[in-house]
């Protein structure tokens, strides 16, 4: 499956011949897991590990969860309280489930943002990169619709306002709207639909990571020099790999082990730290809760939507040159959704000929900058719509686009990169020393 | 469209429920050193049982627990009532039964009655659905590093009774409550930028603990604030009853997965020995 040379199975009982002249399933696997990888990854390499686990955990507690919980208006609420109580393991279930999204979440903004700083997104590894995008989104819709789920305040009335997102969008915004919902509002047949699609979208998403896997297995992973993987022969390629397995999958298996020893100290010791506690209160259409907040991992992209409010200039100008029909709600919501379509554009906006930051004197600030700048627009979305909040998410959101949309295309152009180390296996011998010959 | 929601919101909340900071100043929180607070921390049952009794003889008068069966009474890790107790406690309640189609003695897999008033909210989860204080900056730091919670929310409404401000107008409606954010205030008690000056806000509910309302029957002194921190104990449970079992199996997770850190630490330092040949 790799571009890279290296030994492929090799069936040899007859038993195994038998099997692989009708099906290579085996060769496929032994090649999957025994692809080379860079022996130069660091320790941001792996998040892609943490994030399988995730998908797989909330996939096999969300269908025990499924098993007992009932999506209807009037039950789903009572229902959840029944698995707290009364199913064996109910409790410790459901939280895992509810803590595992946020552990996902904050695995897929590490991963993410490792991806931007070592170029993982340049050429040849463009297509990995868009799946990676889809995934966020189907990541994004899945947690949406899971939070309203248990029916509390914030499940309703966040589903009420991001839904509303939908009936911004002009002419047929509310058409759409109510085709989302199934009815004017949020009710029992939206509550039906989300349930639906939150036990659906896991599937997609597997399918999704298949793909991702498969596109960076062609074009090998990327590493923290950036450098290519020597592919001339076999001898040439094996100074800069090492087979997946055992090397990382054991270091991917410890890194999992320690991040599982906060994730359950958080599940067991304050599994509510992370939510709101309005979702304890059961939905009531007639009773807004005084601040709408949605989940932690939402909070940027949130500040973004809030972020263009009717002053800002660019609003204003949008207004007046399309006669009004993107109004600061629209823009928002456009503003939103865009701020994911830059990032996702990164491979063709970014004009640098070097993949890592690494050797990127410029890049390295306006990087870290971005990251400051994701954190400062966390704790923005979740402040109230207000000054000095609101100037902050407009600076905030501001950054994130010229980031994408300047930053990247002009950095290319006018930074003097630094040298580069020319394999990776010179990188790897510059930390660990040169090889030497057994006998010592 | 939030700032609407918000003026909705408060219009609605000063009626009944609410959270913290909904309208008046913030609430007094007072810190109570709970049995059951921090990763070792464990429900004390004689307090569960002292609340019990005082959930029953005063809050249950308007408040319910429909959440709560009454079989785990007898749970371990809870007020752990002998079988024989619990089964007694439960026939003190009349529900209703969908197939008789009438009222019938509550049985041990009945749940708590619901609340008997409309306006009065159930309390099975009180102590989690007002557990965040959210501060300093919405960052929860106070509810992470001080415990502070749910229970020291209900400590803090059972106790935060007091006279009435100087400045509010002696026919405003409800009862001042220092730790009470969502009910109504009056603009005679704000200051020129329209803030608040004094903590709390006005509840709709009357004082409902005084002291000596109920006689303890392990002798401890029904004070106000014990029968405030027992009653806040037992909502708690009432909202979280497998919190013991689930610390457990935290711990568990936590001490077997530290095991399996250090052998996987190990393993990897050994098949990486070969492929990083150190220096000197």
């Amino acid at each position: 499956m790799s571009g890279i040379p290296h030994d492929h199975y090799e069936p040899k009982t007859n038993g195994e011949k038998w099997l692989h002249n009708r099906l290579p399933i085996v060769g496929l696997l032994y090649d999957t897991i025994m692809i080379p990888t860079p022996k130069n990854l660091n320790w941001m390499w792996i998040w892609g590990i943490v994030l399988t686990f995730c998908l797989v955990l909330q996939i096999v507690t969300g269908i025990i969860l499924a098993m007992h919980y009932t999506p209807h208006v009037d039950m789903a609420f009572a229902s959840v309280e029944h698995i707290m109580r009364n199913v064996n393991g109910g409790h410790f279930i459901r939280y895992l489930h509810m803590n595992g999204a946020s552990l996902f979440f904050v695995a897929v903004y590490l991963h993410i943002f490792r991806g931007l700083y070592y170029g993982s997104y340049k050429a040849p590894r463009e297509v990995t990169w868009i799946i990676g995008m889809l995934i966020y989104l189907a990541m994004m819709g899945t947690a949406f619709m899971g939070y309203v789920l248990p029916w509390g305040q914030m499940s309703f009335w966040g589903a009420t306002v991001i839904t509303g997102l939908f009936g911004a969008i002009p002419f047929i915004g509310e058409a759409i709207q109510t085709w989302l919902l199934g009815g004017p509002a949020v009710d029992n047949a939206t509550l039906n639909r989300f349930f639906s699609l939150h036990y659906l979208l896991p599937f997609v998403i597997a399918a999704l990571v298949a793909l991702h896997i498969w596109a960076f297995h062609t074009t090998g992973n990327n590493n923290p020099t950036g450098v290519d993987v020597r592919r001339g022969s076999k001898t040439e390629a094996q100074k800069d790999t090492v087979s997946f397995w055992p090397y990382f999958v054991i270091k991917d298996l410890f890194a999992l082990a320690v991040i599982m020893v906060i994730f359950f100290a958080i599940v067991g010791f304050m599994p509510n730290y992370l939510g709101h506690p309005d979702n304890y209160i059961e939905a009531n259409p007639l009773l807004t809760p005084a601040h709408i907040v949605p989940e932690w991992y939402f909070l940027p992209f949130y500040a973004i939507l809030r972020a263009f409010t009717s002053d800002v200039w660019v609003v204003m100008f949008a207004s007046w040159i399309t006669g009004g029909i993107i109004n600061a709600k629209f823009f928002g919501v456009l503003a939103m959704f865009g701020s994911i379509i830059v990032m996702a554009l990164a491979p063709w906006l970014d004009t640098s000929s070097v993949r890592s930051g690494r050797y990127r004197p410029m890049f390295k600030w306006w990087f870290w900058l971005l990251v400051v700048d994701f954190v400062v627009l966390m704790w923005a979305g979740a402040m109230p719509a207000e000054p000095p909040y609101s100037i902050i998410s407009l600076i905030g959101a501001a950054y994130w686009f010229a980031y994408f949309l300047v930053i990247l295309p002009l950095l290319g152009v006018i930074e003097k990169p630094e040298a580069q180390p020319a394999t990776i296996e010179d990188d790897f011998d510059a930390h660990y020393g040169k090889a030497q010959t057994p006998a010592e | 469209m939030f700032r609407k929601t918000g003026i909705a919101a408060l219009a609605a909340l000063s009626l009944s429920t609410g959270g913290a900071f909904a309208a008046g100043g913030e609430g007094h929180i007072e810190d109570v050193a709970f049995s059951f607070e921090g990763p070792f921390g464990k429900f004390d049952q004689l307090q569960l049982q002292r609340g019990l009794k005082v959930y029953t003889q005063v809050c249950s008068a308007c408040h319910g627990l429909q959440y709560v069966p009454l079989r785990t009474l007898a749970d371990e890790g809870g007020p752990h009532l002998p079988a024989d107790q619990m089964r007694a406690y439960s026939e003190q309640f009349e529900v209703y039964d969908d197939d008789l189609d009438d009222f019938r003695t509550a049985k041990p897999t009945d749940h708590f009655p619901m609340s008997q008033l409309e306006s009065a909210p159930d309390l099975s989860l009180m102590a989690k659905k007002r557990a965040g204080f959210h501060g300093p900056y919405g960052t929860g730091l106070s509810q992470l590093f001080n415990g502070m919670g749910g229970p020291e929310y209900i400590y803090s409404l059972m106790t935060g009774y007091h006279e009435s401000p100087e400045c509010a107008p002696e026919d405003f409606p409800g009862s001042y409550n220092s730790a009470f954010t969502a009910g109504g205030y009056p603009d005679e008690c704000k200051d020129e930028h329209g803030h608040p000056t004094v903590p709390g806000s006005w509840i709709s509910m009357a004082q409902p603990l005084w002291g000596d309302d109920v006689e303890f029957d392990d002798g401890t002194a029904a004070t106000l604030e014990q029968e405030a921190e027992d009653v806040a104990a037992f909502l708690m449970w009432t909202a979280e009853p497998k919190m013991m079992a689930r610390k457990d199996a935290g711990l568990t997770g936590v001490i077997f997965l530290t095991v399996l850190s250090v052998l996987l630490y190990l393993t990897n330092k050994r098949i990486w020995k070969p492929i990083k040949h150190r220096k000197g």
